[in-house]
Formats: structure tokens, sequence, C-alpha cells
């Protein structure tokens, strides 16, 4: 049972860990600001909750998992706040989308 | 009452935090549980806002993992886009209307778009989110107000919103 939750748990960190190479691979090829956005919104959604799922599965029952959880639950208000407050101040700033689709 | 809450959370997020279970230590807890409690009243931030009383919690549960389930596909959908060569994105803005009747149900709607890859609120006006969209498919999913709907089921209507109507 032991190896069986350490399997899980390790394919979880390595796919948390894919995700945020990915994202990060998307912040370098995307076209302009508000198209960045999103790709870092792959790592902060996927990327940290498989982390943390997988490290949640390694910590087992105790304290530790608390904090993981709360960890988790101000990581999903305070990552869309930021995003908003950048992209807000963006538009504000005078940084138009670029690449627009009409329709 | 929500002075009450306020403490009472602060006391268990302390517990939860520390571990230590000491008279001495657990003293100093409340302590300072009740020194935030006295700022925040001096700050005048204890208000109806202060905590999640005014939301259904089952459907709250329910509406949590239902996004969830939509976050972790989403994502599959945008991190395909951008592995793939060609980089298939074809952003575009779009206006969503919104059907909450409380600030906090559009908060959370406009998190909940945002949290999505894909779609990223960018203004709020009125009643209505302007979002950035990153293609045709999320995009659409967003204009079909399932989300919305969704969201709108977990409120609970404030008759007693002192601030409710000004808007």
């Amino acid at each position: 049972m032991m190896l069986f939750i350490d399997i899980v748990s390790a394919v979880c960190l390595i796919g948390g860990g894919v995700f945020i190479v990915i994202g990060s691979i998307g912040l370098i090829r995307m076209p302009d600001f508000f198209t960045r956005l999103h790709a870092a919104g792959v790592c902060e959604t996927l990327g940290a909750w498989l982390v943390l799922l997988g490290l949640l599965l390694q910590s087992g029952w105790s304290l530790v998992s608390i904090k993981l959880i709360m960890i988790f639950l101000l990581l999903v208000i305070t990552g869309p706040t930021a995003t908003h407050a950048l992209a807000k101040s963006a538009l504000h700033g005078g940084v138009k989308p670029k690449h627009l689709d009409q329709g | 009452m929500h002075s009450l809450l306020l403490v009472l959370g602060l006391g268990l997020m302390w517990v939860l935090l520390s571990g230590h279970y000491t008279t001495l230590l657990l003293t100093l807890g409340l302590i300072s549980c009740l020194i935030v409690w006295f700022f925040s009243q001096k700050m005048d931030l204890v208000d109806h806002e202060g905590h999640p009383l005014h939301l259904k919690p089952i459907k709250l549960i329910m509406y949590s993992a239902w996004l969830g389930v939509e976050v972790v596909k989403s994502n599959f959908d945008v991190a395909r886009r951008i592995i793939s060569p060609s980089l298939p994105i074809r952003p575009r803005l779009l206006t969503v209307p919104t059907s909450q009747k409380t600030e906090l149900g559009q908060v959370i709607y406009a998190n909940s778009i945002t949290l999505t890859p894909g779609t990223v609120s960018i203004n709020l006006r009125g009643r209505e989110i302007e979002v950035h969209a990153l293609a045709q498919a999320p995009a659409g999913a967003l204009l079909t107000g399932d989300m919305d709907k969704r969201v709108t089921s977990i409120e609970r209507p404030q008759p007693e919103d002192p601030r409710a109507g000004q808007r």
C-alpha cells in the first residue's frame, strides 16, 4: 500500500512538473501579454495542484496536510485575483490585445 | 455575531497552523486573535462579507467539484495548444452577461472565469464581464452561460444586506 501511494504521488509530482514546464514554454511562445496570461494560468492551476496533491499523498494525515490544503485554497483564491489585477492594469495602462480574431 | 465568528475562525486557524497545545501557547494564540479582532474592528473590516455564510454549502461543494473538472479539462486544451508546433490560438475579446444578485457571486463568477485557463476576465462593467479568450473553443464554452447559471445557484439572497440595490 505504501508503495502504491508512493507511485501515485510520484506520478502527480512529475505530472505537475510537466505542466509547469509546458506553461513556461507557453509563456515564451505566446505572442502578446494577454495570451501569456493564459499560459501562466496552466502553471498556477493544474501544475501547482498536481504538485500539492503529490505532496499531500506523501504527508499522510497530519497537520502538514491541513497546511497544504490551506495553501491550495489560498492559491485558488489569490491566483485568479492576481491574474485579473495584471490584466486590468495592463488594459488600463494602454496595452492592447494583439492578433484579435473578430467574430 | 460577526466578531465571534472572526475570533473563532482565527483561533481555529492558529491552532491548526501551530500544532502546539500547551496552556502558555494557547493563551498567547488567544491574545493574538483578540488583537487582530481589535484592529479589524478599528479598521471597520468586520462586516457581512467576512464569512461565507451567505452561500449554500452543499451547492458550493458541488460547484467546486464541477469547476475543478472544468479547469483540468481546459488545462489539457491549453497545454495542447502550447506544445503543438503551429500554435493554434485565435485570441478574441467577448462580453458575457452575469445573472448573480450579490457582489460575492459576481466575484466568484469572474474568478472562476480567470481560473479556467483559456479565459481571463479583464474588466467588470456594470452587469457584464469583459473576457479575453485564447481561442474559439473556450470562448464558446463560456458563452453557453452554463457556468453563470451554476454560480447563481450557489447564492443565497441577502435581504438584510444594507448595500443591496445601491449599485
